[in-house]
Formats: structure tokens, C-alpha cells, sequence
């Protein structure tokens, strides 16, 4: 059982009170139309499935109910930070220097 | 290869069991193969052996970065069953389950195939309406699957609970009698053996780095951790890790990959028969040959190659358990495990050719690989042997998320209204 | 009998409470405080089972939860057994009943036997290489035969009485293991105020200091100290201690599972305790102390009743007040059996020699033997021993520069054995953290760590007691300083330790046929030193391929005995170290749990919530038959006067047509969906167009999934500009509403708008039929009810039987009908006045079966029966739900795919048998030529299909390959025994003209 961090709660709690929402930063064309059946495909379906750091989407279900955003190692499923919906994908390995 | 037998057994025995001979031997990697296999469970092993045997092709490797059968292989809860809905599954499964029927005797290894019936409890009137269209589907494909009332259940298996007053009772079942189990490592040994015993290379402990493309664009081989490795076809069939190995190719797939647990309990003395899953109330169970009874659980949420998985889930399944069986409450788990599955927005694999000329995958098989392996090795060997798609697996292309012409069991099955 | 193993007075058992149990039928007497392993040697039974493959006699081994072969069925009356429990740790009390497994007729006689006479038949992964041929002997000679031979214990057969509880738990510090280490650990962290939890599986606390008694701590006696520690950490508020609790298993973020046994001890347990409780326990910190485990030492005959691990016997001695035998043999290649040799020898056991494989033992361990008249026999090895149910003689050979000499026969009724011990890391290993191994300690130890915690004492390597309490200690201190608190580092002064070393050993060397020997390594599953060299020599290389070929280390024990044996004999045959064979992983649980106890709360009727509506109570009062739907249960149907369901359903489904019925919709997903751009998000989420939807009037909303494919479907009522009320099918509400918030919050974050789950905040009551309006009419205020006034398709809040309502005019059944949606609290006293107000007009209760009936004649869909997750509006026949001059919504570009506006999709049409009579079965697969072969080629399958009343008929829906350019075409539907047939209509039965809406 995960603890995960909201950054809407600012609140670090178990797994239960979210629902994972696949990875993030897949965003919604917006123009669907304008696409190629393989662009909308890999909207659709195509995910990067990594074996490591991950962008991935949580929502505090039983909680605040907002979508955020989430950095996890899929190795460890260590979650290196939680970011607000919207915001921009951050850059783990700044972050990780800038701590240094 | 020295024949396996109870004559031979007999012989052993008398000499002390010291003139047996290994089973596979360890091969170093040679410079150049016809086909390269990557991953060594019993789909990649399987292929190896389909294309030795039928297809003649001989210069194979099968490279595992782990031991062979390490993966959902051997972390399976080796469920055999074909009722499926679709003709396309149905076809593709039932011809597995043709190839399981003699497979013991193919491989001269007893992969002790168990034909004692997998049945599937309906708990309401949407289970029913939709079972019964699988039994009327399978009728017609040819596959068995035939409908019991709740009281036929329980003669069929005696510990199941078919009480009106549960929370989700019984209103009925799906069996299909030749469905069952088989013993999971036997079935990558028995591969494995039988492929090396005519030709085949099976390369250990060698994780593979990269599939190489030429400037053409076909593939030239694989970099590994025991170095270059020439090969103008590349077969992938690594489960969980299939993304990693084609981002490599410069292939983004339409997969994703989650744990999935699984348990048993200490062993008992035989109470079980058969094979009873139930997707409403998700319990999958079996008993051992062994005794002990196989506890398939469901996936977590979250992608992750972890193996760990959390509690949460198995207290869900063994609540589950308790609930159709409530005379296995006071039964202990022994131990719990987890595997990582591979799963496409549709719930079908994929298997066949890539866009890139010379690869070719196998991948894709969710919750249900174990059952397909004879088929998915003999399919996969036919596709790369030929450089197109046998018919039972042509429909099973990567470019059905393109056309929309999905193969989707999952969504057949499981919405509620 | 009469307990002549006991020594009276010693131990910490009662022995003024004598507890008398029955084993095998025969009453046993032992102490309180006894284990069954315990009472059992007290009164010199070694005897308590059957190996699973070879069935030899087997005794018991250790004295803790360990133990391989001393499984028993425990039992306390109907319904309260369980198979394959620990002799070493279920407690006794009066009145248990325990039996030996896997034995037929009987323990002394077991016809199973013979498997051991043809063992060498029988060899690692025998089964792999016969029973092949005849081919059909497998499926009824072979596989039966095996499948019989499974398994130990017998599985219970009644349903369980008892109930099991569980909770969560945070603390700062939790310790695992209460034997010095532990204690210290807790002391230190308890001390310093961090909120601890101490947790042990055994009965009471104290680890290795119960079986040291010798030893003095701070100038007092072990138990003395113990007393003392356990005092002050019960007096400190900050610790919790549990015993008979075992961490099962260690995941991720530092949670611990704790299983708590809570009356399985207890002869009388009070009435409603539950019998165990798992805890779910956060720790900011966990320290790691559970000790280890010591080795057998691998040898023919080592597994005979009466061989049993020497620090096992040093436990019964000091424990139980429980000599293991009258004369016994120590074996051992570490020094701590000698200790165990003395203190057996001091309480009066004839200890007739310790028999070392070393050639050179520490001076002070021989003089000591010596001293008490123990012969030394350094340099040896055991070669075998006898005895048919108790070991009664040992073979001991002296061991020359690598040759074995003669060998000679000691006589004894004990041989107690040490091969080493190894660190208990299970729960280490479920982090996945990793091991190395220690070619000094000559065990794994702790290497990297992922979770947040220490490992102390013995459990990385560290001997003695001294080593193990200073150890702790500074774990202790050190979890409680990682949590923010002021940590002293205790010290103690310890008297008597009895530290030592010992060598890592692999099988000892015999001058006999190894071939031959009996050697075993797994005791449980029957596996011996040559099944691990086999499986070598066939080519397993790994260590996980050496377990799976040979069950090593797979028994109920899972191989905390047999890993490390296992591992350095394969290491041996590999010829290399025992790093680079590796080692398999440890799984939770640490030892077997209880289904009841993982399962919970979650049972019978709490095993998930049963959904009620605010009038479930009255359709149950009126004998409604219920049918579950998703967590909801709904009237199915509402039998009279014996009626069956056939003519229940027929009698609703008339009085909807005729007069008036009434029912409960109470179920249906509720969605508000509120705020300026309230219209513009509908517009974005549904096919349908909203912007033009007037406030006061509804539409039928269609929702797809990004794919294109239909997934829920609702009326949808503009109640003013920026509000609208959303219903959703009873399935799919919080999916909907889950969908609704992903988009609004993370693509459309633009828009002004709020969604609100109102399912629970409204009952809702369909009145349905040509008598609605006269029903409903007198108990309305503020609205005028006419059809020019409010027309099918409107929406207003109004007053309904004094209750402020949402008034809808819609119909699902395709007659007259309204929606009266109220608060919630106001649900049963709605129904009961429409109920009232509608007797002189025939009202008539209808259930969910009639509700399906009526919306079939009209052709309506129910996603998730008539569509699956597969069928596009295109394939419903919804297409004219589709905004035609919308630009985009959820799902439109995916219904431009190839495959999507391919021809020959199934499509939704009208299905009428040939024989009116006849009701095809739902899920009935469809096809064109019924005299093909199989497999046969299916164009379609039945979706809907009910007896009409309105039509006298039969009715289906279907979907079928172009089944709209199929009209009057006949198909068949070939069932077992017959072939039906049935022609394609259109989806539309009753009042296909729509006429009785417009009333």
C-alpha cells in the first residue's frame, strides 16, 4: 500500500483514498479531427510504459477529488514528487541536482 | 537427447541417478543466428522449438536476462481454459488447448496437463446473459463450454458455497471440460530441452540492451550484455518487459505493465477438483498437485515492474475466496508472489509482424498468457518462419488500435448496467 | 501418562496447571504454558507425523515456528479445525484435539510408507520424466493417482464460526523479534518517547533470553532483567506489546502486516472475541530483530523422530522443563550445540558425545565436556543412524585428512544437531532489499536497504547475548533519532554470554554409498543432498530452477531450515560459491496466515455493501424479489398471490400498458452538473447537442469513450441556464462522474463549471402508464400538468405530495409517464401517497424485470445487455443522437477509424421468431446458413429477448453483421437440438409511431 503525497491537501496519505489515472502529460489534441488515424492512435493507446521514472496521473478520490500528477520509479515504486494538474512536466534530473 | 520414460527412470535408479544427462545445456552466445528469440519463458521457448521442428530453422538463440521460465511463466496460476468470445480468441486459445493435448508426449516431458474443468460462476442476471452467449459462441466454434445450474455446480465442486443468502450467490456456471491446468515449469523445461535437444542455443543471465536497425531500417541483431549479436529476424516475447526492448527498436507499443499477484495456501489433502473462477467477485482457484490451493488475485493499479504488489488487494481475494468457499476460512496462506503483466487497451496480444522489417512480437497477453503458450510459440514460429501471420493469428495485429478493429473480451464481459 | 521427561520445578511452565489435551485420540497431559511439541517430549512422544512424499516417520525439530515435519490438525469442535498447525507453537489447553496428518491406517503403520522403499525410483522431478505413456492412461490412471497423493492435512469442512477483526496502526517505531535485541531496540526507542510497538509470535517475550537463563544481565539473572525490561516498557505509555503477533509481511512505504492470534490458546475464549486480528501498522521506522534460525546438519537418517536441532532442545529444557530424551549425541559444527550439550548434561540427560566436525574445537568447550564426563569426538561426522519411529543408535566416523575412517554405533534416544544458524531476513528480503553474503559469518547478511529501517542483533550476523542487546539498543536509538527524538544509547553488563563460532558445512562426508544415503535437506517435502545434486546435473544452474525441480524449500516452512543447505550443496555441485548461485526470494507471509484473519470484516453480507434505496423497505414488505445490480439490490419483480414470475412480469407489464405502474428509479445515477459553461461541457462530453436545449426541457444523452464505443447513456434536464441534471445508468454513475471530472479538471480546465454526485441525494419514482397524469395530477402544486403545458421531454421543479420535487416528463416504457425525483428522506412517504392516490386507478408496482420488458418493446437500449463495449452509436441505430454540426466531442474522432465506418459492423435491429411461443435465449449466437459445419460462421448474437404481453409474442433485440439491410430477412439460431428461426425486424414494437406519448 502506497502513501502517496496530495499537493492539493498538501497531505501525505494511503493508497486507498486515491485511484491511479494513467500517465500524464498525454494531453487531448485539440483539434482531433486534424489527426492522422495513427496520431490518434497513439493518443489513444501508445504509453511509454517505462521501466523507471514515470510521469503518471493519481486522483484523491476519497478525498479532495482532483487529478494530479505524480513522478514514481515503476522499479522501486518510490514516488519522487507530486505536481498539480496543469503544470508543467518537471525536469527530475534538476530537481535532483539542485538537492545536491 | 535421452528418451524420458519409466523404463529409463527404472535403469537410473539402478545406477544411482548418475548418468542423466542436462536437460539444456548452458550455450555461450555465437556470433551470428538466423533467429534470435528474446526471452526464454514458455512462449519464446516454444517458438524456438515450433521452428526447429516444423519450420526447420535451427540456427536459433533464446536470450533471458534471467534464468528460462523465470517470469509469468513460473508465476502463473496455470489456468488452461479457450471459452472464449470472439472468434478470433476462441480460435487462437482453442488452438493452444489442440497443441496442450499432446504436448507431454511432443516434448517427452510430462507437463502433466490436467483436464479437470475450469468453471465460471455467474452471480447475477448480467453474468448469466453473458455467459450463456460465450457457451453458445464457443458452441458453434466448436469449443466446449456448456451451462449449470447452481446444484451442478456445487456436484461439480463440492466446497462451493451456493447458499441464496450470500452476498453474491450463485445463480449458475459456465464449465468447459477440457479446460484445466498444467505444471508451469515443466512446460519451459520441456521447451527448453526439447528446442536445445535440435539445435537450439538458450542464452542465460544475459539481459538485452538494444535491438540494433540497420541504416535501412531492418533489424541487424541485439546488443546484449555479453556483447553484439547478429541476427536478421528478432523475435520479441519478454511479457512485462516487451516496451522497454522495443523503445529500443525505436517501437513506442500500446501496452502497459502491472503486477499481479498470486497465492497459495498450505497444502491439503485433495478437497478441489477443478478450476472455479468468478470475474464478479474476482477469485480464481485451483489445488496443486501438491495440495495446495492457487489463489489468483487481480492486478493493482498502478504500472510498475516492482514485483511486490500491496496487502490491500490480497485481503480483497481471500475475502473473495472465503466468500464462495467459506469452509477455507481457517486455511492459511503459505506464500504470495507477484508477476508483472503486459496489457493492451484491448485485453488481446498482439503477435505478429512489425512494422520493421526482420521483428517481430509476441506480447500483450495480460492476465492470460500460461494458457496460450503452445499456441503462441507455435504461432510465433510460423510468423517468423514465413514472414507473415498464420490465419488464427492475423487478426491480432499491432495496427488494429489504428483501423478500431479491436478484439475486446474485457469490455464484452464486464460492463454493468 | 505420566510426563517423565519433565523436570519438576524447571521452566517457565505451571506446573501447578496441569492441561490435559487428547493427540490421536489419547489424552495427554502437560502444563500450562506448554506447546503441544512441549507436552508431547514431556511425556517422551517424538512421534507426530508423516513426510509428504516419503511418508517417514517424522518428530520434532525445532521449537519454534520453523518447524518443518510437527505439524498437527488442531481442532475445538464442528467447524473449528485447521490442517498442518505448528506442534511448536499452538499453546495447549484443555480439551484440544489434535491429530497426526498424512498417515493411513495409522502414525505407527502407514501404508504410505512403501513410497520410502521405492524412494530410489522416485527421484527429484521423477514425474516430469514418466507417466507418459499409455497416452490414455494419464487422464485416468496417472493423474488421479498423483492428484490422491497430495497434500497433508485435511482441509476443513464446515463453514467457519468464528469471526477475525482488524485495524491500522501508526507508530514511530515498530520492533519485530522481543529476544534481546528487540528488547533493547524497544527500550532505547520507548525511552526516548518515539511511540513503539514491540511485537512477538510467541506466547510471551524474551527470545533467546527464555533459553539462556544462565546468562546475567546488569547483575541479574536473564529472566530477572527480562521481567524488569518488560516492566518498564508495560509502564511506559508510549509502547505497545503484542505477543502472539507475527509480521507477516513488509510493503512498501514501511507498512507491516501483523497477525495477532487472540484465542487459539485459550480453552474457553469469551464470547464474540474474535480469532485473530490483522494490523495494517505504518511505522516512520522499523527495526529488524527476529534473531536466526539455526541449521540441521545434512546426513543419512537425519530426519528420524528424536533428531532434532540442538538449540530445540536447549529451549525444551529451559522453557518447558522438558528433557528431550535420556541419552542423548550432539552433532554439530558451530560451538553453540556444546552450550546445549552442557546445560543438557547439568539437568541429568546421559549426554554420551559431542561429535564435531571441526577438527579443532576451542580448549575451554572440550575441558568443559570433558568435565562432565562427555566424550569429545572432534573431527568426526555422523554416517547414519536407526531406529523405525525414534532414532535409537547414531554412526560416527572419524574424518582424516578428507578420508573417512571406521565408523562405530553410539546408542541414544536423542541426536540433537547444529549446522550454524542463519539470519532470519524474510522480512528484509520482502523490501527487496539486498543480501550479501558474509564468507566470515558464513550466512547472508544485510546489504542495501529501500525502506526505512534497521536490522539488528543476530539477524545481521551478530553472536551473543552482549552483542545482540548493545546492537539493539543502538538500532533503537538510532529509529527513534530518525523520528525526531532524544535517544541515550543503553548499556549493559553481561555475565555468562556464551558466544561462539562454527563453520558453514554442506553434507558431512560418509564412507558409505552417498547414492544410497538419506540425507535430507527439506525435511517436509522429502528432499535430499542427492535431489540437489540431480537437479544440478540435469541442468538447473539457477537456485530458483534447483528449488522448483526439487520443492526445496517450498514446504509450509519455506525453507527456513532448507535454503542454505540446499544452496551449499547446489553451490558445491556448480562448483562455485554460494554468491554466485544466488538465492531465492522470500515471500510474505513470514509464516502461514489465516484466510479469516487477511478476508476480516469483509464477510457474508459485509463482504461488499448492499446499496438500498429509501423504498426497498416497502418492495421488501410487499415480497418483492430482489436482483442485484452493480452494489445495488432493485425489486426485480413483485409476485401476488403465488404468481410466478412469468405471470408477475405479465401482470405489470399489463397494468403499465392499460392503467398506471409504478416504479422505482431511485438507482439511477444522478450527476448535477452546474455553472456558466455548464452547456458548453455537455456540449464537449455527450454526442448530443445542448447549447439550443432550452431550461425546462430534456434530451437523451449518449456518452462514448475516447474509442469511439457507447458507454453510458441517460436523460439529461436543463433546469436553467447554467444548471443541468445528468442521470447516468445505475452501473455507470461514479464511472461517468469520474470521466466528467478527469476532463473537466485536466483538458478543460477553462471552463466554469462544477459537478456534484446528487445519485443518493434524490429518491426517484416513475409513473408510467395511461393513468399517470390522472394519478399524479391532485398531488402536484405550481405546475399545470397538460400535455400542451408540459410535454413529454420537460423538466420543472415543482411541489409533489407537499415535497419540493423535480418533476420529469419522460418515458422509458413508451407510455404517458413522469419522474418525480424528491430528497431522499422524502422517497418512502412519495411512494406511499402515489401508491394511495393511484388505487382507485389500478396502480400497480413494477419491478426491474417489467421496466426491461417495456423498454425492449420500444426497442430502447440497456448499455452494457444490448451494447458491450464494442458497439458504436452507428451500431445502436443511435446515429440521430449525434450533433451533427458539433466539431468535436469525447469519442468522435474514433468513429472516423477505418474499422469503425467499415461496412458489415453488427448492427441493432428487431428479432421475431417463427414460433411466437418461442423466447430465444439471450446471448443466442445468430446465423445465416444453419446447415454449415463447424465451426460456423456468426453473424450476430441475441441481445434482449422477453416474452410480450403488449405483442402476445415473443420479442428480441439483436445485433447482427449490416443487420439494418436485413429487414424481413429470416436468420436462424441454432440450439442444442434444434435450429430456430427468426426474421429481422425493426427495434420498435409497440406504438412504433410513438402516439400514446402524445397524450
Amino acid at each position: 500500500m502506497l502513501l502517496i503525497h496530495c499537493p492539493y491537501c498538501d497531505e501525505t496519505l494511503p493508497e486507498p483514498e486515491f485511484t491511479y489515472a494513467g500517465e500524464a502529460h498525454v494531453a487531448r489534441p485539440a483539434d482531433p479531427m486534424a489527426l492522422s488515424d495513427e496520431e490518434w492512435r497513439d493518443f489513444l493507446f501508445v504509453r511509454s510504459n517505462p521501466r523507471g521514472t514515470h510521469y503518471e496521473r493519481w486522483r484523491h478520490i476519497n478525498g479532495c477529488g482532483r487529478f494530479f500528477n505524480a513522478i514514481r520509479d515503476t522499479v522501486t515504486d518510490k514516488f519522487a514528487m507530486t505536481y498539480r494538474a496543469g503544470e508543467p512536466r518537471p525536469n527530475l534530473d534538476a530537481l535532483k541536482e539542485a538537492a545536491e | 537427447m535421452t528418451q524420458y520414460s519409466a523404463f529409463a527412470l527404472l535403469k537410473n535408479a539402478l545406477s544411482g541417478h548418475k548418468n542423466w544427462r542436462e536437460q539444456w545445456p548452458d550455450a555461450q552466445p555465437k556470433a551470428e543466428y538466423d533467429v534470435i528469440i528474446v526471452g526464454a519463458g514458455g512462449h519464446g521457448l516454444g517458438a524456438a522449438y515450433y521452428l526447429a521442428k516444423e519450420h526447420g530453422i535451427t540456427n536459433v538463440a533464446v536470450i533471458d536476462k534471467g534464468w528460462l521460465g523465470g517470469g509469468n511463466t513460473g508465476r502463473n496460476t496455470t489456468i488452461i481454459r479457450s471459452n472464449y468470445l470472439y472468434d478470433e480468441s476462441a480460435r487462437l486459445y482453442d488452438h493452444a488447448l489442440d497443441l496442450w493435448e499432446d504436448l507431454s508426449q511432443d516434448l517427452n516431458y510430462n507437463v502433466m496437463y490436467s483436464k479437470r474443468g475450469v468453471m465460471m460462476l455467474a452471480h447475477n442476471v448480467h453474468d448469466v446473459q453473458s455467459f450463456k452467449r460465450h457457451i453458445h459462441s464457443n458452441r458453434l466454434n466448436g469449443v466446449d463450454n456448456r451451462w449449470l445450474s447452481p446444484e451442478d455446480a456445487k456436484v461439480f465442486c463440492p466446497p462451493l458455497n451456493i447458499s441464496r443468502d450470500a452476498r453474491y450467490p450463485v445463480v449458475g456456471a459456465a464449465l468447459q471440460m477440457r479446460a484445466g491446468t498444467a505444471r508451469h515449469d515443466a512446460v519451459a523445461w520441456g521447451y527448453a530441452r526439447a528446442a536445445a535437444a535440435r539445435g537450439v542455443d538458450i542464452i542465460q543471465n544475459c539481459p538485452v540492451i538494444a535491438i540494433r536497425r540497420g541504416p535501412d531500417g531492418a533489424v541487424q541483431g541485439v546488443d546484449t550484455a555479453k556483447g553484439f549479436i547478429r541476427a536478421k529476424k528478432v523475435a520479441v516475447s519478454a511479457a512485462g518487459n516487451t516496451s522497454v526492448v522495443m523503445q529500443s527498436a525505436g517501437l513506442r507499443m500500446p501496452l502497459e505493465s502491472y503486477p499481479l499477484q498470486a497465492l497459495v495456501s498450505e497444502p491439503i489433502k485433495p478437497v478441489f477438483p477443478c478450476v472455479v473462477m468468478s470475474n464478479t467477485v474476482h477469485a480464481y482457484i485451483s489445488q496443486s498437485d501438491k495440495g495446495e490451493l492457487v489463489i489468483g488475485s487481480g492486478t493493482d493499479q498502478y504500472v510498475s515492474y516492482s514485483q511486490r504488489g500491496g496487502l490491500p488487494l490480497i485481503e480483497h481475494t481471500v475475502a473473495a475466496i472465503c466468500e464462495v468457499f467459506p469452509i477455507f476460512s481457517r486455511m492459511r496462506m503459505l506464500r504470495k508472489w507477484g508477476g508483472i503483466v503486459d496489457v493492451t487497451p484491448d485485453r488481446s496480444p498482439i503477435l505478429g509482424k512489425m512494422p520493421v522489417k526482420g521483428l517481430y512480437v509476441n506480447c500483450g497477453w495480460g492476465t492470460g498468457g500460461f494458457k496460450a503458450t503452445p499456441g503462441a510459440g507455435h504461432l510465433l514460429a510460423w510468423t517468423v518462419a514465413k514472414d507473415e501471420p498464420h490465419p488464427i493469428n492475423a487478426p491480432f495485429t499491432l495496427e488494429r488500435f489504428t483501423t478500431g478493429r479491436l478484439i475486446d473480451e474485457a469490455a464484452a464481459a464486464a460492463v454493468a448496467h | 501418562m505420566t510426563q517423565a521427561f519433565r523436570i519438576p520445578g524447571a521452566g517457565r511452565v505451571d506446573h501447578a496447571k496441569p492441561v490435559r489435551f487428547t493427540f490421536d485420540g489419547k489424552t495427554v497431559e502437560g502444563r500450562e504454558g506448554d506447546t503441544v511439541a512441549s507436552a508431547l517430549l514431556a511425556n517422551g512422544i517424538h512421534l507426530l507425523g508423516r513426510s509428504f512424499k516419503y511418508h517417514r516417520p517424522r518428530g520434532i525439530v525445532s521449537a519454534g515456528s520453523e518447524e518443518p515435519n510437527a505439524l498437527v490438525g488442531t481442532s475445538r469442535g464442528p467447524g473449528r479445525s485447521e490442517p498442518n498447525t505448528r506442534a511448536t507453537m499452538q499453546e495447549v489447553w484443555d480439551g484440544l484435539t489434535v491429530e497426526s496428518q498424512n498417515r493411513w491406517p495409522g502414525l505407527d503403520f502407514d501404508v504410505g510408507a512403501i513410497n520410502d522403499r521405492f524412494g530410489r525410483f522416485l527421484p527429484a522431478g521423477f514425474y516430469y520424466k514418466t507417466f507418459m505413456w499409455p497416452r490414455s492412461f494419464w487422464d485416468k490412471v496417472y493423474e488421479p493417482f498423483i492428484r490422491r497423493a497430495a497434500g497433508l492435512g485435511r482441509s476443513p469442512t464446515e463453514p467457519d464460526p468464528d469471526h477475525y477483526a482488524s485495524r491500522h496502526l501508526h507508530c514511530d517505531v515498530l520492533v519485530v523479534g522481543s529476544g534481546p535485541a528487540g528488547l533493547a531496540a524497544a527500550l532505547s526507542a520507548g525511552r526516548s518517547g518515539a511511540q513503539t510497538v514491540l511485537v512477538d509470535e510467541h506466547a510471551e517475550m524474551g527470545g533467546t533470553l527464555l533459553s539462556e537463563p544462565g546468562v546475567r544481565i546488569d547483575g541479574q539473572g536473564a529472566w530477572g532483567w527480562l521481567d524488569a525490561a518488560l516492566a518498564e516498557l508495560r509502564g511506559l505509555p508510549n509502547v505497545r506489546l503484542m505477543t502472539r503477533t507475527t509480521a507477516i509481511g513488509y510493503y512498501h512505504q514501511n507498512m507491516v502486516g501483523l497477525c495477532q492470534k487472540l484465542t487459539d490458546h485459550m480453552a474457553a475464549p469469551p464470547e464474540g472475541a474474535p480469532r485473530e486480528r490483522l494490523w495494517r501498522v505504518r511505522a516512520g521506522q522499523v527495526v529488524l530483530a527476529q534473531g536466526a534460525i539455526e541449521k540441521p546438519l545434512v546426513f543419512d537418517g537425519n530426519d528420524r523422530p528424536g533428531v532434532m536441532l540442538a538449540g530445540a532442545a536447549r529451549t525444551f529444557l529451559h522453557r518447558f522443563g522438558v528433557k528431550v530424551g535420556h541419552r542423548a549425541v550432539v552433532v554439530t559444527s558451530h560451538d553453540s550445540a556444546w552450550h546445549a550439550a552442557f546445560d543438557l548434561a547439568r539437568a541429568g540427560v546421559a549426554v554420551a558425545a559431542v561429535v564435531d566436525v571441526r577438527p579443532e574445537v576451542s580448549r575451554v568447550l572440550t575441558g568443559q565436556a570433558e568435565a562432565l564426563g562427555i566424550e569429545v569426538l572432534t573431527g568426526h561426522t555422523v554416517t547414519g543412524t536407526t531406529g523405525r519411529l525414534r532414532v535409537a543408535s547414531v554412526r560416527v566416523n572419524p574424518v582424516r585428512g578428507g578420508r573417512v575412517g571406521a565408523g562405530r554405533t553410539i546408542a541414544c534416544d536423542a541426536l540433537l544437531m547444529c549446522g550454524g544458524w542463519t539470519p532470519s531476513l524474510h522480512l528484509f528480503s520482502h523490501t527487496k532489499g539486498s543480501l550479501a553474503w558474509d564468507a566470515g559469518a558464513g550466512a547472508f547478511l544485510p546489504d542495501r536497504k529501500t525502506e526505512e529501517c534497521e536490522i539488528a542483533g543476530a539477524g545481521r550476523g551478530l553472536w551473543g547475548i552482549a552483542a545482540a542487546l548493545d546492537d539493539g539498543a543502538k538500532a533503537g536509538a538510532a529509529a527513534a533519532k530518525a523520528m525526531g527524538r532524544v535517544a541515550g544509547v543503553g548499556t549493559f553488563a553481561v555475565e555468562a554470554d556464551r558466544t561462539g563460532d562454527g563453520v558453514v558445512v554442506k553434507e558431512l562426508p560418509t564412507d558409505r554409498n552417498a547414492g544410497l544415503a538419506k540425507a535430507f535437506i527439506d525435511f517436509q517435502n522429502d528432499v535430499t543432498a542427492k535431489d540437489i545434486r540431480l537437479a544440478v546435473r540435469e541442468g538447473m544452474r539457477s537456485i530458483e530452477h534447483v528449488k522448483r525441480y526439487t520443492t526445496n524449500g517450498m514446504a509450509t516452512d519455506q525453507g527456513k531450515l532448507s535454503n542454505i543447505n540446499g544452496l551449499m550443496i547446489a553451490a558445491d555441485a556448480l562448483g562455485k560459491e554460494a554468491p554466485q548461485v544466488g538465492l531465492t526470494t522470500f515471500r510474505p507471509p513470514y509464516t502461514p496466515t489465516t484466510f479469516g484473519a487477511l478476508a476480516g470484516y469483509h464477510k457474508g453480507s459485509h463482504f461488499e455493501v448492499t446499496r438500498r434505496t429509501p423504498i426497498d423497505a416497502w418492495a421488501e414488505a410487499q415480497g418483492a424479489v430482489f436482483e442485484p445490480v452493480a452494489l445495488w439490490r432493485r425489486a426485480w419483480y413483485f409476485p401476488q398471490f403465488g404468481e410466478d414470475m412469468h405471470a408477475a412480469v405479465a401482470r405489470e407489464c399489463r397494468a403499465v400498458r392499460t392503467q398506471v405502474g409504478m416504479f422505482d428509479a431511485s438507482t439511477l445515477g444522478k450527476i448535477e452538473v452546474v455553472g456558466p459553461d455548464a452547456a458548453a461541457f455537455l456540449e464537449r462530453m455527450y454526442t448530443n447537442p445542448w447549447a439550443r436545449l432550452q431550461p425546462g426541457r430534456c434530451r437523451y444523452g449518449l456518452l462514448l469513450g475516447e474509442d469511439g464505443f457507447i458507454r453510458d447513456d441517460g436523460v439529461i434536464g436543463r433546469l436553467a441556464d447554467d444548471k443541468f441534471h445528468v442521470t447516468t445508468t445505475t452501473g455507470g454513475a461514479a464511472r461517468v462522474l469520474n470521466m466528467m471530472e478527469d476532463y473537466l479538471q485536466t483538458e478543460w480546465p477553462d471552463l466554469d463549471v462544477w459537478l456534484t454526485s446528487t445519485t443518493e441525494q434524490w429518491a426517484v419514482v416513475a409513473l408510467q402508464g395511461p393513468n399517470a397524469r390522472t394519478v399524479l395530477e391532485p398531488l402536484v402544486e405550481g405546475l399545470d400538468l397538460s400535455d400542451a403545458a408540459f410535454p413529454h421531454m420537460a423538466v420543472a421543479e415543482c411541489t409533489v405530495a407537499g415535497f419540493p420535487a423535480r418533476l420529469f416528463r419522460v418515458s422509458f416504457t413508451g407510455e404517458l409517464g413522469f419522474e418525480v425525483n424528491v430528497p431522499a428522506r422524502h422517497g418512502l412517504a412519495l411512494w406511499e401517497a402515489i401508491w394511495a392516490a393511484g388505487q382507485p386507478h389500478g396502480i400497480t408496482a413494477y419491478g426491474t424485470e417489467t421496466m426491461h420488458i417495456l423498454r425492449a418493446e420500444k426497442g430502447f437500449i440497456l448499455v452494457g445487455q444490448d451494447t458491450d463495449g464494442t458497439v458504436t452509436p452507428g451500431d445502436a441505430g443511435l446515429d440521430w443522437a449525434i450533433g451533427k454540426q458539433k466539431k468535436d466531442f469525447v469519442g468522435k474522432r474514433s468513429l472516423q477509424r477505418p474499422d469503425i465506418v467499415a461496412k458489415g459492423r453488427k448492427q441493432l435491429v428487431g428479432l421475431l421468431t417463427e414460433d411466437p411461443k418461442v423466447v430465444l435465449e439471450e446471448g443466442a449466437q445468430i446465423v445465416a446458413d444453419p446447415n454449415q459445419p463447424l465451426p460456423m460462421t456468426m453473424i450476430g448474437h441475441v441481445t434482449s429477448s422477453y416474452w410480450s404481453e403488449a405483442m402476445g409474442r415473443s420479442i428480441a433485440m439483436a445485433l447482427i453483421e449490416g443487420g439494418r439491410d436485413r429487414m424481413g430477412e429470416v436468420l436462424h439460431i441454432p440450439m442444442p437440438g434444434r435450429t430456430l428461426r427468426a426474421t429481422v425486424a425493426a427495434a420498435n414494437f409497440v406504438d412504433p409511431d410513438g402516439l400514446r406519448l402524445k397524450v
